[in-house]
């Protein structure tokens, strides 16, 4: 046991360390989403006078955004990372040593879910110097980064996925563009109630981002709502499970061909 | 008439690339469409926000940014090319090559321009089977459609201008990214003056606010702004037609 976590540790580490390295994905992670923000903030202010609409601040609306959008990057950043070790040989001469399987995963990941939770601090910071003050109290902090955790963790699995059966980074960076799609096709920019076209509702409804988004923003502009704080963690815990599973499977399959 | 068979070359050439490369035409496609659908169909409520007046509804608002974003991205995508091909050394080859190094240039802003058509086409084809409302007369969307070719223009001499200083693909973001934030510091959503706050502060001096306005107006068939709209977007065209061709200097002296 203190074998596996001696394995996880230096993984973990070397993965953290191997992200600082690379300022640009450390520093996209960061600014893009609090560049959006900026943007839509400002931009969709006056929907804050429609009637209906939850709160009368645009930004802690759209501050959920950059949780979901955060963890997209925790995809690309894991799988494009592990793709990398695929390509140049580190995977293959790590299956010659006693490393098991899933400490390489468990490692890979725990780089992935630390950046993860500096992104998530960084972005409520942002919030709360902006103004914005967590319905749910210091109790909603602790919550939301739970989720922000798991859904690191889910997403970075599927980006770990993708990268262990495709062994390429440019397969694992054409994913985002697919994932901007379900981002942009949720409520992020409106409540799902408010949304006039019946189509662009019925699949934001459908979207599992919706409820992802609707999970954290419960917790900054309405408190405590059982109901989307299930659904949230429901689909977050569905989405690590599968992902989990998925990346383990394909790991397997691909020391098998190393 | 050695510049015009350069330009006609390198035009040529480039387009071909992209036609002919899925990976490269889907998203100058696709991606201009995607928005038009997050916005317009997403967002379409908030012309019940109070204040939002603009006659033609929320589709045709919406349309217009979006054709101009697809102008200027068509712009900053054909950079992309240009970067490409100094990576892969076929960019010096032209240089040597070439009789009129000048033409380049010229041949990367007319594919920029013919590929951006084809995406125009398509985009306003799929905004008017939707049902947006058109209010202008012809003369009108001829001043629509004119903004959005001097936008794709100036947008490609930016793009040209950085990739032929630093020569690599990994110029992409600095393309991109100044084109993308003018382009959203503009009221994409909701009109000027329904803007609060310093969002409101930086979309009155930034150019493209003009130019947007302008081309709103024109689409809803009551012209504001035109002279202000036409001589942001040309004066941005001329600067970076400067700024693209000291570029080709440079890219010449670095050999």
């Amino acid at each position: 046991m203190n074998t596996l976590a001696d394995q996880v540790f230096l993984l973990a580490r070397r993965s953290v360390v191997r992200t600082i390295r690379q300022p640009a994905n450390v520093v996209a992670p960061l600014v893009f989403p609090m560049m959006l923000l900026a943007v839509n903030s400002g931009g969709l202010k006056a929907e804050t006078r429609l009637p209906g609409f939850p709160t009368n601040s645009f930004v802690a609306f759209a501050l959920a955004v950059p949780f979901i959008q955060g963890a997209l990057f925790a995809t690309m950043n894991a799988g494009t990372d592990l793709a990398r070790d695929i390509q140049t040989g580190f995977l293959s001469r790590l299956s010659l040593t006693p490393m098991r399987g899933i400490a390489l995963l468990a490692g890979q990941l725990g780089g992935v879910v630390a950046l993860g939770i500096v992104q998530a601090a960084v972005y409520l910071a942002v919030g709360l110097l902006v103004g914005v003050r967590l319905a749910s109290g210091p109790l909603g902090v602790l919550v939301l980064f739970a989720f922000a955790l798991l859904v690191t963790l889910g997403f970075g699995a599927l980006g770990a996925f993708a990268a262990l059966r495709t062994g390429s980074g440019e397969a694992v960076q054409s994913l985002f563009p697919a994932f901007f799609v379900f981002l942009f096709l949720s409520s992020m920019n409106i409540p799902r109630n408010l949304i006039e076209t019946t189509w662009f509702r019925d699949v934001a409804t459908v979207n599992p981002v919706s409820y992802l988004l609707e999970c954290v923003r419960s917790l900054i502009i309405t408190g405590w709502d059982a109901e989307a704080l299930a659904l949230g963690f429901g689909i977050a815990t569905a989405v690590a499970v599968v992902s989990l599973g998925l990346a383990s499977w394909a790991l397997r399959v691909r020391m098998a061909r190393t | 008439m050695r510049m015009l068979a350069v330009a006609r070359g390198v035009a040529w050439r480039t387009l071909h690339n992209v036609f002919t490369n899925p990976s490269l035409f889907i998203p100058s496609i696709v991606f201009p469409l995607f928005f038009f659908t997050a916005f317009a169909g997403g967002l379409s409520r908030v012309e019940d926000v109070p204040g939002f007046n603009y006659a033609e509804g929320y589709t045709a608002f919406q349309f217009v940014f979006v054709l101009l974003q697809s102008a200027a991205f068509g712009g900053v995508f054909t950079g992309f090319g240009i970067a490409r091909d100094f990576e892969s050394g076929f960019a010096r080859r032209l240089l040597l090559a070439a009789p009129n190094r000048s033409g380049i240039v010229l041949g990367y802003a007319v594919a920029a321009l013919l590929r951006w058509c084809v995406t125009a086409v398509i985009l306003t084809a799929i905004a008017l089977a939707v049902g947006m409302h058109v209010g202008g007369s012809g003369v009108d969307l001829v001043g629509l459609y004119s903004l959005a070719v001097i936008v794709n223009v100036a947008a490609l001499l930016w793009a040209a201008g950085v990739a032929m200083r630093l020569r690599t693909m990994q110029a992409g973001p600095i393309m991109q990214m100044p084109v993308f934030l003018v382009l959203f510091f503009a009221p994409v959503y909701v009109p000027l003056s329904l803007l609060q706050g310093w969002i409101h502060g930086v979309a009155v001096v930034n150019p493209l606010t003009r130019v947007l306005e302008a081309a709103r107006g024109f689409l809803a068939g009551s012209p504001t702004e035109v002279a202000a709209a036409f001589g942001a977007a040309l004066a941005l065209a001329v600067a970076f037609s400067v700024w693209a061709f000291r570029g080709l200097r440079k890219a010449e002296a670095a050999g």
